[in-house]
């Protein structure tokens, strides 16, 4: 497969190498070494780093800004859009702001409900989905056109990605779903954490089955627990979560100082269960506020060193 | 129909309390189904209102009235000849009556005593929920009769969302997954196939987006 | 049985209790009642399955709206008897009359001799 961009996350992929994201998400305030601190950290064990675009509906600093951050610091960000608070022209004037920077990574989201961050009051705007978004992005790449059907001068060049759940409901549909994001546009996948492997096994076979593996890249996601609070709080509190019992008795199992180094350990032993599972083409670690901990779990996943590609 | 919900009274009184002769005005329709502006809840606010002001030693005339509707300029009509008694309206019709009356008696203060809340039907007694948001094009006949629009807390015309759990939004659990039951009847109705067909851009133009809306018809008009 | 209950307390009857509405309570204090208070058949023994249901909510809804207008919730009361249970019913009566007794009087009546002299 040839790149259709200058996505270094696409070319790795395309080579064939196991691609592996991390995620950051920008501060509650205007200091950027907030962000540069934090992909400092881990710029040389991930390939390309996701802003989230103020997650969980809480205000923070733009996702937009912050990628501009990493992009200036010689790092490959993914931009995530959620379409929760803009509508169709701020969208695309956002991709094309993005683009003049060179940011050639996109995830297209809906966005939690607003209800559960800071301004539950806010409207939200949902004036297109995420599947919609998907196909923006591609017409104003592949097409050179916006929604209004208006030329755009200089194309983004952008490598388009979607988040996948298996472990929401209704699961029949999961496998479908997948199927029309890919009818959509997308081309690679970054997936909810997984904590349930038998379920993503599931779900990655029965994608499989109909060759969806062959048309997108999915990288599988996972997320390190620090503490079995966290882990009882991600199976109870977060809606589309999938926290089997089993992981949570095993971290209340250990004494609470060894707590973190069970969460990396788990984490780490998923990853090399996943690696095994054919479908699965990279790893996106979303180390929530532990960014520090990426490098270990790469290190011992056995995912470093990077492979080296300009 | 259109649901409203009574304002609470002590709204109602800081609105009113500066008038001394008051009409309150109910409507026949769909807020009289909905138990929030009819002539029942007409008379139980004209006797609480009654009772707050004179036991405020306020000497305030309140009368009262019930059209069979307030959004029709015919029935409004009929307070014509007696709008002028009044120092104040206040009426229990939904939005659109509040603001026809308005209309109509422009030199009367018109007030709503209720909140009107959406377009939904009577789920069971003393229970209502939406159901439409007018957006002026309706694509029920491609969910399989279920409105994403209304009913999806996203309004995803390709749902459902990663939030959605057990068959339940994720911003509520009281709260129906709008997706979850269009792909249920997409299967009763053994359509499950067009779950994968992608629903274009919606064109919004013809919702709130587009500006005030109105329908002409040439075909009725006089 | 020959019970005494208060003399003050003025019976209107009703074929069911289901048939009381906010508006007779609220009008029956605005006409200067002191106090209102609805007797109906013990709950779950409706003969019209529940119509003492319904009129336990409209006396709550009542109780509130007394209450926001400064006239007191209190005044408005439900009590449930089985219908042959007479000293119950005196029982009521009393502690209802009581009850009003230690409010006052319906602050209306106060209200309106002020506004007429």
């Amino acid at each position: 497969m040839s790149t259709k961009t200058p996505s270094k996350l696409e070319e790795i992929l395309t080579a064939g190498h196991l691609a592996v994201t991390s995620e950051c998400g920008p501060p509650r305030g205007s200091d950027p070494e907030d962000i540069t601190k934090k992909a400092e950290m881990i710029r040389n064990h991930v390939d390309a780093i996701n802003i989230t675009d103020n997650q969980t509906s809480v205000t923070r600093l733009c996702s937009l800004a912050a990628c501009v951050h990493l992009k200036m610091m010689g790092i490959e960000p993914t931009l995530q859009m959620v379409v929760r608070d803009r509508n169709r022209i701020a969208l695309q004037s956002d991709i094309l702001g993005a683009a003049s920077f060179d940011i050639h990574n996109i995830l297209c989201l809906s966005g939690d409900h607003q209800q559960f961050g800071d301004c539950p009051k806010g409207q939200n705007v949902f004036d297109i989905d995420s599947m919609q978004l998907i196909q923006t992005v591609r017409l104003m790449r592949d097409e050179g056109k916006f929604l209004g059907g208006d030329e755009i001068k200089r194309p983004p060049q952008m490598f388009v990605g979607a988040a996948a759940n298996p472990f929401a409901d209704p699961f029949e549909i999961r496998v479908p779903r997948l199927a029309k994001k890919i009818a959509a546009g997308v081309e690679f996948i970054q997936t909810q954490c997984i904590y349930n492997l038998d379920k993503f096994e599931l779900w990655m076979k029965l994608a499989c089955d109909r060759g969806l593996h062959e048309k997108v890249y999915i990288l599988a996601g996972v997320t390190p627990f620090k503490s079995a609070g966290m882990a009882k709080y991600m199976k109870n509190r977060v809606p589309g979560m999938d926290v089997p019992d089993e992981v949570v008795k095993r971290m209340s199992g250990v004494p609470k100082e060894k707590q973190a180094e069970e969460g990396i350990n788990i984490c780490v032993e998923s990853i090399q269960r996943l690696k095994e599972v054919e479908g699965v083409r990279g790893f996106h670690i979303m180390a929530i506020e532990w960014e520090e901990k990426v490098p270990e779990i790469v290190e011992r996943s056995g995912l470093y060193p990077r492979p080296d590609i300009s | 129909m259109i649901v409203a919900e009574k304002k609470p009274i002590e709204e109602i009184i800081d609105q009113v309390k500066d008038f001394q002769k008051l009409l309150i005005a109910g409507c026949n329709e769909c807020v009289t189904v909905c138990e929030a502006g009819g002539k029942k809840e007409v008379g139980i606010l004209a006797s609480a209102l009654r009772m707050y002001f004179m036991n405020e030693g306020k000497k305030v005339e309140i009368d009262e009235v019930t059209l069979e509707r307030q959004c029709d300029h015919e029935y409004l009509e009929e307070i014509r000849d007696r709008i002028d008694k009044y120092d104040a309206v206040l009426s229990l019709a939904c939005g659109v009556g509040v603001q026809f009356m308005a209309e109509k008696y422009f030199s009367t203060p018109v007030f709503p005593g209720v909140n009107t809340c959406f377009m939904g039907a009577a789920e069971e007694r003393g229970v209502w929920s939406e159901r439409c948001q007018a957006c002026g094009q309706c694509i029920l006949g491609e969910t399989a009769g279920i409105c994403p629009i209304s009913r999806c807390a996203k309004r995803l015309l390709n749902g459902p969302c990663g939030g959605s759990t057990k068959g339940k939004c994720e911003i509520s659990k009281d709260l129906d997954c709008a997706w979850q039951l269009i792909l249920d009847r997409l299967k009763e109705l053994d359509r499950l196939d067009d779950y994968e067909k992608i629903m274009p851009i919606k064109d919004w133009s013809t919702e709130r987006a587009g500006g005030p809306r109105k329908v002409v018809r040439e075909d009725v008009r006089l | 049985m020959r019970l005494s209950y208060p003399g003050n307390i003025r019976i209107v009857r009703v074929p069911c209790t289901g048939k009381v509405d906010i508006i007779h309570i609220l009008r029956a204090l605005e006409k200067g009642a002191d106090g209102v208070y609805v007797v109906g058949c013990l709950e779950g023994e409706c003969r019209f399955s529940n119509g003492n249901l319904r009129a336990r909510k409209r006396i709550e809804q009542a109780q509130h709206i007394l209450d926001a207008i400064g006239i007191g919730g209190e005044r408005a009361q439900m009590y449930n008897l089985s219908s042959a249970d007479g000293p119950r019913f005196a029982e009521y009566a009393v502690e209802m009359t009581d009850k009003i007794k230690e409010m006052g009087p319906n602050p209306l009546k106060k209200a309106k001799e002020k506004m007429a002299a």
